[in-house]
């Protein structure tokens, strides 16, 4: 059995039919881990018992007649950012390489209530900090359509991971575009959900004010449905949302929710500019004509201050940074460098060696941004800005339902092509970073290949809190180019 | 060289301002449900939250904001309806998350202040005029407590260091006055009173000895008359009412004395350390950490509504010196017997108790402060721990004011209302009834009593006057002290006249 030849909805139809086991199923995935994980290096952990263990107790359930929950037997693999209780959660990170976690993350607690089957581990740039996965302390995962090229970050374990059929879903976490963007480099859908839409207990923290956990998975619905899962108020975290958690399923079934009569799509001028491969450039329009085929009409809006959000986002994202990785400091777990004899070597050098090069070069930007002297400049100046393309967002959904743009400016690159050039690797998060600034959802999901036949994704971005309308868009778009 | 008391008489004006942290008195912390119990098991109140754990989030227990809410209305601060936690960044080990959640530029509340009754004192340390004198507050601002790091004293201490990190997450609030303190007893009694004013909201236990209470002392000299201020010194680490007072004291001097030699005073943080009686450096201005303070982004803005802020404003008792003014203006006590029975809040009550019971706030006052606080300490004194209740206390002042007993006989009642428990009326009952005033029953005593002794009687009445006191030991005697002593006295000098 090969899990590429399934979805979630799949699967669902075959265990309640009895054409296969949740064991098989689990089987299926630990094999293809086992094959094809040492090249692609996208899991850090697998864990096999576990997995086996939660598999026969779905088998269990199944036999006893029990319902199946809605994730009942699918095999999921976790970022590993997000703690898992008695496993090794690491960040990616020499500082936490050996770090057991003592409590489970509330989103990943949700999934495993819903009977989801956790198969490993996935890595990730360290901390979650980067766009091509190449900043892992454990070395960089590779594009599972090509060895050569990156899968995108910071969650590149995780789209490789679905995109390579050893698992059905993923959870990543989306700080700038960390979801998305790799997402469509892989060819999977990614969904960074509405900021307080899921709990981030459990998730350690990059940007607090930005971070959300969300799916990874083959289609549209299965990331409904793991949102739905996912979601939700959590007494653990402050900044989860009250609102209620709508049955993102429930409109994505009928041919009739693929018309998207009376929808306006919006389509801003400024995420079509400089810097945009023209192959991405043609998929999107040709997405955007499938739209409109669909009924719905297209209508063009304004992000004026879609230019300054890079600048704004590594100014917020590495201030909060700066203080969030300061609890790594060797004193109570984590990394700690040996032969030290005072507390300030205990710091620095743990510090030192510990982070690698990328996370280091964050913490110093963001300690820099909140600094007496520079703190009016940088970081109150970075919120208002944030103010301001939070209004823009306002503004453009004053005229349209959902906004739709690319996802990334180009399609995957290759291994080491952005390395030596930080700046330019930031840029491949210009679509992206916006929302987690403005607090809004976005999906990305296939649209189009490009002339080397790989993956293009594109965005949808819905407001705050309208889901909803992002899947029901996506699914319509996905179902229409199925056909 | 001219001495100190002339010095800050005549050239030199102190200025001191305080920032005290107050622990609130919660049961759990202020970000995690661990209990906030002293004295368990190191590292034993803990979880991922106040360890610092990855991916661990604060939420603020709420009530940590009612107690906060208390301490404000006690010292008349002004509620925002919004303030903002902010993170404080720096390194220590026993600052689990490598910052500390406190607030900065919108904090909790502001603008109060405490108008309470404030002397010097003499060299025996007795207070030498009460004046009445108002402390503006700055601010007061919700924060958590750290850990404590353990350096002596552990096996293995002489190359490592403990940490125990069941303070980290103890709610605190910061209390920061503004400038206005003139010495160290103005100083003293402002933490005396704000203790008690904290003791009497139920926000803090007060409790010096296990840091409930801490405080740090900013201090300036300046030249008398001039309205800029001189370059202070922080002194931290003043944990009992003494050091504060002793280490402004030195400080001041020490300050004086630079000034006087010409010298500048240095801005720095200072520690006292009483085994030596005096401050060390600690840190410089330079050596200052950069903070680098902002909004906590894990915690949404406090937001409190003004009909919140008026329902908790409404469950405010009595405060200590708005009582004590009352007690003192009602009853007719003076500062000191008034500022003593509103000590507590507890033992105010116990008082007022007894007053309206008896009627009579003077021997009200009497018989608590000098009978039944020689055996209960002030600080223990309430409606429910007191050996005697307000009202069997009472019925024995009636019993006084009737001359059923006379005071010495109260006395003895007293003592047996304390081991028995019983009402003083059936004690009285008990001893063989009350005082013996009836005129016609001593007159008879008394008769006798001259008639055996007819040589002291020819003598007391030949001159000599002293024997008196032998006719009332006599009749005291015949009476088993119960006579009332005045109509003893009354009589006895009516039947010993010299036959005219
Ligand atoms: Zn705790």
């Amino acid at each position: 059995m090969n899990l590429l030849d399934f979805d979630i909805d799949r699967l669902h139809t075959a265990l309640q039919a009895r054409h296969c086991s949740a064991a098989e199923v689990c089987r299926a995935a630990l094999a293809t881990i086992e094959q094809r994980n040492p090249a692609l290096n996208a899991l850090l952990s697998i864990l096999p018992d576990r997995a086996l263990k939660q598999a026969a107790d779905t088998d269990a359930r199944l036999a006893a007649g029990a319902p199946l929950r809605p994730l009942e037997g699918v095999p999921i693999v976790i970022k590993d950012n997000q703690c898992l209780a008695g496993t090794r959660t690491t960040c990616a990170s020499q500082m936490l390489a050996n770090y057991m976690a003592t409590y489970t993350a509330t989103a990943v607690a949700r999934l495993e209530a819903a009977g989801a089957v956790i198969v490993g581990k996935a890595n990730l740039d360290e901390f979650a900090m980067g766009s091509s996965n190449e900043n892992s302390a454990f070395g960089p995962v590779r594009h599972p359509l090509d060895p050569n090229r990156v899968p995108g970050g910071s969650s590149g374990g995780s789209a490789a991971a679905v995109a390579a059929g050893m698992c059905l879903a993923a959870t990543g976490s989306d700080t700038g575009g960390s979801i998305r963007q790799p997402a469509a480099f892989c060819g999977v859908v990614g969904v960074k959900p509405t900021y307080g839409r899921v709990s981030r207990y459990g998730l350690v923290a990059f940007g607090s004010s930005l971070d959300q956990i969300g799916p990874l998975t083959r289609t549209v619905r299965d990331a409904a449905r793991m949102l739905r899962v996912m979601a939700g108020y959590d007494e653990h975290d402050a900044t989860s949302s009250l609102h209620a958690v709508p049955d993102y399923l429930a409109e994505l079934s009928g041919d009739a929710d693929t018309d998207l009569r009376g929808w306006r799509i919006g389509v801003a001028q400024e995420a079509f500019g400089a810097g945009l491969d023209p192959a991405v450039e043609l998929a999107v329009r040709q997405a955007l004509k499938t739209f409109e085929a669909l009924g719905a009409t297209l209508v063009e809006v304004s992000l004026p201050r879609l230019g300054y959000a890079i600048a704004d986002y590594y100014i917020i994202a590495t201030a909060e940074a700066s203080a969030n990785l300061a609890r790594f400091d060797g004193v109570r777990y984590g990394y700690r460098a040996p032969d030290v004899t005072t507390v300030h070597d205990l710091y620095a050098l743990s510090r030192e060696q510990g982070f690698g090069p990328e996370v280091k070069r964050r913490i110093l930007l963001g300690t820099y941004a909140l600094s007496s002297g520079y703190y009016d400049a940088y970081y109150l100046k970075a919120q208002k800005v944030r103010t301001l393309l939070r209004r823009d967002f306002d503004r453009a959904f004053e005229q349209c339902d959902v906004l739709v743009t690319p996802t990334a400016p180009t399609p995957a690159f290759k291994l080491g092509e952005k390395t030596d050039d930080p700046l330019q690797m930031y840029l491949s998060d210009i679509y992206t970073v916006t929302l987690n600034l403005a607090g809004v959802p976005g999906m990305s999901l296939p649209c189009g290949k490009s002339g080397e036949g790989l993956p293009i994704g594109l965005q949808i971005v819905a407001p705050a809190f309208e889901e909803s309308r992002m899947f029901r868009a996506g699914w319509a778009l996905e179902h229409a180019l199925l056909q | 060289m001219t001495d100190l008391a002339t010095l800050l008489r005549e050239k030199y004006e102190p200025v001191i301002g305080l920032e005290i942290h107050a622990q609130l008195n919660t049961r759990t912390k202020i970000f995690c449900p661990c209990p906030t119990d002293f004295g368990a098991e190191a590292n034993a109140n803990t979880c991922p939250v106040c360890l610092g754990l990855p991916g661990a989030l604060p939420v603020l227990n709420q009530a940590v904001v009612e107690k906060a809410a208390f301490a404000a209305f006690a010292l008349n601060l002004h509620i925002n309806e919004v303030s903002v936690f902010s993170r404080k960044n720096y390194f220590y080990p026993d600052l689990p998350k490598g910052y500390q959640i406190s607030q900065y530029d919108q904090p909790f509340s502001v603008a109060g202040y405490v108008e309470i009754p404030t002397s010097e004192r003499d060299e025996g340390g007795r207070p030498i005029a009460w004046q009445l004198k108002r402390f503006r507050i700055q601010r007061m601002h919700i924060e958590e407590d750290a850990g404590k790091s353990l350096h002596e004293g552990l096996p293995g201490s002489s190359d490592a260091s403990y940490v125990n990190l069941n303070r980290s997450g103890v709610p605190l609030v910061e209390i920061v006055s503004e400038p206005d303190f003139r010495s160290s007893w103005e100083a003293y009694d402002y933490v005396q009173y704000l203790r008690r004013a904290l003791l009497y909201v139920d926000a803090c236990d007060g409790n010096m000895e296990e840091g409930s209470l801490r405080c740090d002392a900013n201090v300036s000299i300046r030249r008398r008359g001039s309205d800029r201020f001189g370059t202070r010194t922080e002194t931290k680490n003043l944990n009992s009412f003494r050091f504060i007072q002793r280490a402004i004291d030195y400080e001041i001097a020490r300050q004086i004395r630079i000034l006087e030699e010409g010298g500048h005073i240095v801005q720095e943080t200072r520690l006292w350390n009483e085994r030596e009686a005096r401050t060390y450096t600690m840190r410089s201005k330079e050596e200052a950490h950069d903070y680098r303070y902002f909004p906590e982004p894990d915690l949404p803005p406090l937001v409190l509504s003004a009909e919140t802020i008026a329902a908790l404003r409404a469950r405010v008792p009595e405060l200590p010196e708005p009582r004590r003014r009352r007690f003192a203006e009602a009853y007719g006590l003076s500062l000191e017997d008034s500022t003593l029975v509103t000590t507590t809040r507890e033992a105010a009550d116990f008082f007022e108790a007894c007053v309206r019971a008896s009627g009579n706030p003077r021997a009200a006052f009497n018989w608590i402060a000098n009978e039944l606080l020689a055996r209960i300490p002030i600080e223990k004194l309430s409606l429910t721990t007191s050996p005697v209740s307000p009202e069997a206390l009472a019925e024995l002042l009636a019993l006084v004011t009737d001359g059923t007993l006379s005071n010495k006989l109260a006395k003895e009642v007293f003592e047996r209302m304390l081991s028995t428990g019983k009402p003083p009326k059936a004690i009285v009952q008990e001893l063989g009834g009350g005082q013996v005033s009836d005129v016609g029953r001593i007159e008879a005593i008394a008769a006798e009593v001259i008639a055996a002794n007819p040589k002291q009687t020819a003598e007391y009445r030949a001159g000599k006057t002293p024997l008196f006191a032998f006719f009332v030991g006599q009749v005291m005697k015949a009476t088993k002290g119960k006579a009332n002593p005045q109509v003893v006295n009354e009589v006895l000098k009516r039947l010993l006249e010299p036959p005219q």
